[in-house]
């Protein structure tokens, strides 16, 4: 019973204007248990040279959207409509073999754990040279030479030698640099990284994030970083979509997410994040309850039982109405869009009074 | 590698050693349970009467009347020497390297004897091996890409019944309808590979298709439940959003790790490939190692019986060192731990 959510951001009507541009994404998988709604209605717009982060808990369709981008739902089970625009070219209907050649070249991702995500059979250079090898036409030894020059540059020492080392002869932080150097070996216009520095300590991760953003400078690749870790979003991004329940429920510039958040659930992420910055005056706050079903949605708001100011909303629309995801007319800098009942004006003074001062 | 290769050699030559002190043990020492002299078993006609002069040169010559590990280490000598034996009436035989004894049931050296059986039961042991492992993997890896298909359901159903069939069952059902009623091929008997490769052909492929049906049963469902498995991995993920094509990611990423178990389960296998050798020859009447050795149980030639047992412990050690050694080729991470 989901209402079809009205775009009031300016958006472009064939799509092509953006580079990556994501319209009304629904990603859907039937199970006996009943239709999953991994992702339920998500647009975006992602500008080359952009960050963007896609933040959210375990569970809110993080993943399953930058899957559907790369067309790895392919062959499954999985419903998907909507569409996605990559610099003019269609991606939801376009071919299995269409998409393929895509992959790697035009659009490559960064898993989450690199162990896992490396074939533990074949050498760290190896893997790397295979995706160079796939989309161009040269030689192995031409593979292997492009293969060390990207190992050198996300910072592996001796990489002439590391090439011919397995997945469990490097580091966790060395793995993820490989990882990176895969991804790309092939100069891709969009990267995808999926919580590219969970599995790493946090000296580690701010240098894997330092190279991301040197990486986004020097080849001006769109990134969108999957994240549930508001201080990396705080560091790398420009742009922020905060999901819930497969839905985007807030999207802006990430100051404004950061400094005028307007979506309850938003403010519950910032009132979960430990901030070093400041003096510990008492415990986290955590948002109550847990991540809902994607089976049986909530009816009206997704958020609405975990919602602590869905009494401010007359008339239970919180739990009657699906919420639009509607522009709010404030910030110097781009968009601002919220999914929320609660009137505008009131949200800011909620933010403002009662939020603001506990964090 | 190379280090593993060596520690791996190593440790085959103490399992032959070890073999071959439990076969000594088992054949040499069991008659005596029964108050009989092993002289019994060497010499294909009833010994002279115990205590007199013939029967103690007889054990003399066979080494009966020394101690224990004095018996072992001169029957593990008499293998690497050329010696002469004889049955005590008058019948001296000479033995050459490597004398596994002389059978003077069949009138022969256990060796030659040996040596004329070995390649009808290798033919018919690495045939089925390659059968089963072909046909085997080949149902289990479409089974296993697309699970739930009509291929799937009917190649797991097939399966199914195909475990479950011994081979006393499928052998000579297998000869009644293609040999007997449908005449597809011939009763033949077994032609060298080298003298009538036609003929050859011919006479292994019923058991061939006997011996492996059950374990290519087994192996598909197993490939079948590792495809599964490995085609949910991460690293397959990866190979596609590397954007390789579908057939290199299911045979270089995914068949490649769907291999590692199927290679452990070999290597234990080879052991009941030669013990089920023995019923196949049996059925299909080849004359390999498993009918020499059948016969030299009902004569009671022990010289045959332990040189069949210490070949065929030897095969299997080859045998599973060649596996070991496949092991650590399939999977880099083995031969670094």
């Amino acid at each position: 019973m989901s209402a079809e959510p009205i775009e009031v951001v300016v958006a472009p009507a064939d799509g092509a204007s953006a580079f990556l541009s994501v319209r009304d994404l629904r990603v859907h998988f039937p199970t006996d248990d009943g239709l999953v709604k991994s992702v339920d209605g998500l647009s975006f717009d992602l500008e080359r040279g952009q960050i963007l982060g896609i933040v959210g808990e375990s569970g809110s369709g993080k993943s399953v959207t930058s899957q559907a981008i790369l067309g790895l739902h392919k062959g499954s089970r999985a419903r998907i409509t909507g569409e996605i625009w990559l610099d003019g070219t269609e991606l939801v209907a376009a071919s299995e073999h269409e998409i393929r050649r895509l992959r790697g070249e035009q659009m490559a991702m960064i898993f989450q754990d690199p162990l896992s995500s490396l074939h533990p059979y074949y050498t760290v250079g190896s893997q790397i040279s295979e995706a160079y090898l796939v989309h161009h036409k040269v030689g192995q030894r031409a593979a292997r030479k492009r293969a060390i020059e990207m190992l050198d540059r996300v910072g592996i020492p001796n990489p002439d030698k590391r090439y011919d080392d397995y997945p469990h002869q490097f580091s966790g932080g060395m793995r993820q640099r490989a990882m990176i150097a895969m991804a790309l070996v092939c100069d891709p216009k969009l990267l995808i990284a999926d919580e590219p520095t969970t599995a790493l300590d946090v000296t580690v991760q701010a240098q894997i994030l330092e190279l991301m953003k040197d990486l986004r400078r020097e080849f001006d690749s769109a990134i969108i970083l999957i994240t549930h870790d508001l201080g990396v979003v705080a560091e790398t991004c420009d742009q922020v979509v905060v999901m819930y329940g497969g839905q985007c429920v807030e999207r802006a510039p990430v100051d404004e997410v950061f400094y005028r958040p307007e979506m309850p659930y938003t403010w519950g992420l910032l009132g979960s994040m430990p901030r070093m910055d400041r003096t510990r005056l008492e415990r986290l706050l955590p948002i109550p309850g847990s991540p809902p079903s994607l089976i049986q949605v909530p009816k009206g708001c997704v958020f609405n039982p975990r919602c602590q100011f869905s009494d401010r909303v007359p008339e239970r629309r919180c739990f009657t109405e699906h919420p639009e995801l509607l522009a709010t007319a404030q910030g110097p800098t781009g968009h601002h869009s919220v999914r929320c009942h609660i009137e505008p004006d009131e949200r800011r003074r909620i933010f403002t009074d009662e939020i603001a001062p506990k964090l | 590698m190379i280090r593993y290769v060596i520690r791996r050699l190593l440790g085959a030559v103490v399992v032959v050693w070890i073999v071959s002190v439990v076969t000594f043990v088992l054949f040499q020492l069991a008659p005596r349970l029964t108050n009989q002299s092993p002289v019994y078993y060497y010499i294909a006609r009833n010994p002279p009467p115990e205590g007199s002069e013939q029967f103690k040169l007889l054990e003399q010559a066979y080494g009966f009347d020394r101690p224990l590990v004095s018996q072992y280490w001169l029957w593990l000598r008499n293998i690497f020497r050329s010696h002469n034996l004889n049955n005590g009436f008058g019948d001296t035989q000479h033995c050459a390297f490597p004398c596994l004894g002389y059978s003077f049931k069949l009138h022969s050296p256990v060796s030659s004897l040996i040596w004329q059986a070995l390649p009808v039961s290798i033919s018919l042991a690495i045939g089925a091996a390659l059968l089963w492992l072909v046909g085997g993997l080949l149902i289990g890896t479409v089974s296993g890409l697309r699970p739930g298909s009509i291929f799937d359901r009917a190649g797991m159903t097939a399966a199914l019944g195909a475990v479950s069939l011994p081979i006393f069952f499928t052998g000579p059902v297998l000869l009644l309808v293609f040999v007997y009623r449908l005449k597809w091929l011939p009763n033949v008997n077994y032609a060298g590979i080298t003298n009538d490769p036609a003929q050859w052909l011919r006479s292994m492929i019923l058991p061939w298709i006997a011996l492996a049906l059950t374990f290519a049963a087994l192996y598909a469902r197993l490939t079948r439940a590792n495809m599964m498995e490995v085609m949910s991995e991460d690293y397959i993920r990866t190979a596609r959003a590397k954007g390789l094509p579908g057939r290199t990611i299911v045979i270089k990423h995914g068949l490649r790790s769907a291999l590692t178990p199927i290679v452990t389960i070999f290597g234990i296998d080879v052991g009941t490939l030669i013990g089920n050798t023995v019923i196949t020859e049996t059925v299909f009447n080849l004359r390999g190692l498993g009918h020499l050795f059948i016969q030299a149980i009902g004569q009671k030639d022990l010289p045959v019986i332990m040189g069949v047992t210490l070949v065929a412990a030897i095969a299997l050690v080859l045998a599973n060192l060649i596996v070991d050694i496949l092991y650590a080729v399939v999977d880099p991470r083995v031969s670094y731990s």
